[in-house]
């Protein structure tokens, strides 16, 4: 991306120079836009990310764009009853904490009315209707005392407006990685993209020279059907593809013919059309007079591939294989038909689908397990954008 | 840490060796395999074709003719193997099958596809898709290019268009779990987490629940795509206008055209071209979406898509004849573009 948008800065500065002294408002706008217009395509994913690494109770009350704030939160609870009371010196106290505060928490102000809830601040007492008075603590930790023994059964009500920190933990990612079963799934996925990737790689820059470079009959009839083949949807394949698998399975006397080897056969043929197109546009635009100085020498068609063109065309096959690395680690479809629905099976797509399925509200596991399945495409995503953009270009205008 | 999460880590190390393992091996495989293959036929070929070289000079012409006629084709024979057994067998299977009844054993003639157009959730499909293919391809090209233009004026251009480029690599299951967190609800008195209602009720207006409203839910959805579509749309299109001669733009300039006259009469007419292929790139995306709906309503509430209903009948209700009819719908669809890309194709010199 860099190399091109360098490109494009250099043309355009040209251009630009004349509207910027013309319009110093309409260049504003223009930042203005722009700027919401970013804010609106990355807020979405901004907020997956800030979400995951925010606490589960956290998570749940409250939106991500508070996650610096400090939360506050009106809480109530029921005090333990007569039973955890224990003597002290003349004394008869129940000591403890209240649900939902720790090191990270503040109380406010508390009160034994719902409608009162600042009737004291942290460090007062109050006097209670069961005897005797409390007092809660700003790190609400709570004592009850009185001078005689307590006798109810039933927990009086104490409400409390609760301050809460920021706080970021892994938490949830070591959730969904372990009980989750995502980490299973997130070697699945390696295990199916890695020679999904790089098997079509070969077979089709051999394809792509012989269409490119060599003369035979039915080659534009090839070339013809390789670009109609570009845009076959792939539904048109699963039906005839998934009875073929499963008369081959059972020939072997296997149950269904779901395994990685028949992933990756059909990632490969259907990753074949746009590899064979990309690198022969690639591969027709390299210099003529090489090869045909190659040929004079004496060079076979074997020859001029293995040691001119295949390390002439890296260009294009670093597009192809990101290309490809995306397509195969985002497909849920594929996936699903060849490799199958079991639990062990599922590559991160698919696993991720059925968590939306079966635990749609737990926002926690959510958040975690999508930045998860997105981290690997990301990281390739902007470390070789330039030759993605590269592929893009080359695969669409010509 | 606990010791079931500790033992459930060590697990995962032993199995992520073992498949890790598994999948350098396939590569490793399958490379020495097809190096194997094509080092192995050229080494056929050559001595073939060498052990007669003492031989008259028209006979060695004519070995070497017969080399050069033999050899594109062990080069092609793998791909040719792979799209023949992949591709092109199954779409006339597909097609065969569609007239065929559930089990692909007996006949049917067109009862499928009139059982099809009779087919309530088949209209909603239609409907659905329809929609699909006019909103989504329209704003994804239409923001493409206005980040685009936008992005080419200002300094911080590179980083806007990484940005916006950046759901290109989100796959569609991971970009719907981030929509879906944009569009979730809560109670009406609660505090809304999903940004959408957020918004609604900052406004006073009562929190709604998007995904199942119908008709709004459907073009939540799209947003997703679009929102994922309008990069490569943008980075296309970039590539375009700055194609664009300098010395149109100038001329413009000189005429006294503004900004708007030099976008609206100077660059998209020039990028006309661009921009039907971005256009037509995203319809076959459209026509083809499957996991979005698959994972946010699985066509629930009025959203249902045509990849999504084939889905179901070839998986859920297992009636091969019926998928393969909708399968040969969406082919259809498909039909006109695959016509243009190839006689584009064509009338650019891509035939020698």
């Amino acid at each position: 991306m860099t190399a091109v948008v360098q490109q494009v800065g250099t043309t355009v500065a040209r251009v630009r120079t004349g509207w910027r002294t013309k319009a110093k408002p309409g260049q504003l706008l223009t930042h203005l836009s722009l700027l919401i217009l970013v804010l609106i395509w990355t807020a979405p994913t901004a907020g997956l990310l800030i979400s995951s690494f925010r606490s589960k109770d956290q998570l749940a009350v409250s939106g991500w764009w508070t996650a610096l704030a400090v939360a506050v939160t009106q809480e109530g609870t029921r005090l333990p009853t007569a039973d955890s009371s224990i003597a002290e010196t003349g004394l008869f106290v129940i000591r403890g904490r209240l649900p939902g505060t720790d090191m990270g928490t503040k109380i406010r102000s508390y009160g034994l009315n719902a409608r009162d809830l600042t009737a004291a601040a942290p460090g007062e007492s109050l006097s209670m209707q069961d005897g005797g008075s409390i007092t809660v603590e700003a790190d609400g930790s709570f004592e009850w005392s009185a001078d005689r023994p307590f006798t109810h059964t039933r927990g009086p009500r104490l409400f409390y407006v609760v301050e809460r920190s920021p706080r970021f933990t892994i938490d949830n990612y070591i959730e969904v990685l372990t009980t989750s079963g995502l980490g299973r799934s997130f070697i699945n996925s390696f295990a199916v993209t890695i020679p999904a990737t790089f098997i079509p790689i070969l077979v089709a820059a051999f394809a792509a020279y012989a269409l490119a470079w060599m003369r035979f009959p039915f080659r534009n009839l090839i070339v013809v059907t390789v670009i109609g083949l570009l845009v076959v949807p792939l539904q048109m394949s699963l039906i005839p593809l998934l009875s073929l698998y499963n008369d081959i399975a059972h020939a072997f006397g296997a149950a269904d013919g779901k395994t990685y080897l028949g992933v990756w056969l059909a990632h490969t043929a259907f990753g074949l059309p746009l590899a064979i197109y990309l690198l022969r546009n690639y591969m027709l635009g390299l210099p003529r007079e090489i090869m045909e100085a190659a040929r004079i020498d004496g060079a076979s068609h074997f020859q001029i591939f293995t040691k001119i063109v295949l390390p002439l065309s890296f260009p294009a096959l670093a597009s192809f294989l990101i290309f490809q690395f995306l397509w195969v680690w985002n497909d849920l479809l594929v996936a699903m038909v060849f490799l199958g629905n079991q639990e062990t099976k599922l590559v991160l797509t698919g696993k991720l689908a059925s968590l939306l399925g079966t635990r749609g509200n737990n926002w926690e596991v959510l958040t975690a397990g999508a930045f998860v399945t997105i981290v690997v495409p990301l990281t390739v995503f902007f470390a070789l954008q330039r030759y993605f953009v590269r592929g893009l270009l080359a695969g669409s205008v010509k | 840490m606990s010791r079931p999460e500790y033992y459930a880590i060590e697990n995962l190390g032993g199995a992520m060796l073992e498949q890790f393992a598994g999948a350098i091996v396939a590569v490793i495989l399958a490379i020495v395999g097809c190096l194997g293959y094509f080092w192995g036929t050229n080494w056929l070929l050559e001595t073939m074709l060498a052990g007669r070289r003492a031989n008259a000079d028209a006979e060695t012409a004519r070995r070497d003719r017969l080399g050069e006629q033999i050899r594109p084709w062990l080069f092609l024979l793998p791909a040719l193997l792979f799209l023949s057994t992949y591709l092109v067998y199954p779409a006339i299977e597909t097609l065969r099958l569609s007239f065929f009844d559930r089990s692909g054993s007996g006949f049917v003639g067109l009862a499928n596809y009139t059982w099809l157009l009779a087919d309530g959730d088949f209209r909603a499909s239609i409907i659905n898709n329809l929609l699909w293919l006019i909103i989504v391809p329209t704003l994804s090209t239409a923001f493409g290019l206005i980040i685009a233009v936008l992005a080419d004026r200002v300094w911080w251009g590179d980083l806007a268009k990484s940005l916006i480029f950046m759901p290109m690599a989100i796959s569609f299951v991971g970009a719907s779990v981030i929509w879906r967190f944009v569009y979730d609800y809560r109670g009406a008195g609660e505090q809304q987490i999903g940004l959408l209602n957020a918004i609604v009720t900052a406004f006073g207006l009562p929190p709604q629940t998007w995904i199942s409203i119908p008709v709004w839910n459907s073009i939540l959805l799209m947003v997703i795509l679009v929102w994922i579509q309008t990069g490569f749309a943008m980075v296309i299109l970039s590539a375009a206008l700055r194609g664009i001669p300098q010395e149109t733009l100038e001329a413009a300039r000189i005429d006294g055209a503004n900004g708007w006259q030099m976008f609206y009469l100077i660059m998209v007419p020039q990028i006309k071209g661009t921009i039907a292929v971005v256009w037509t790139t995203i319809t076959i995306v459209v026509l083809k979406v499957f996991d979005i709906i698959f994972a946010m309503t699985n066509g629930q509430w009025d959203t249902e898509v045509l990849a999504n209903l084939m889905f179901k009948w070839m998986f859920v209700n297992v009636d091969y004849g019926r998928g393969s009819a909708i399968a040969v719908i969406i082919m259809l669809a498909v039909l006109p573009i695959m016509v243009w890309n190839v006689r584009r194709a064509k009338t650019e010199g891509e035939m020698q």
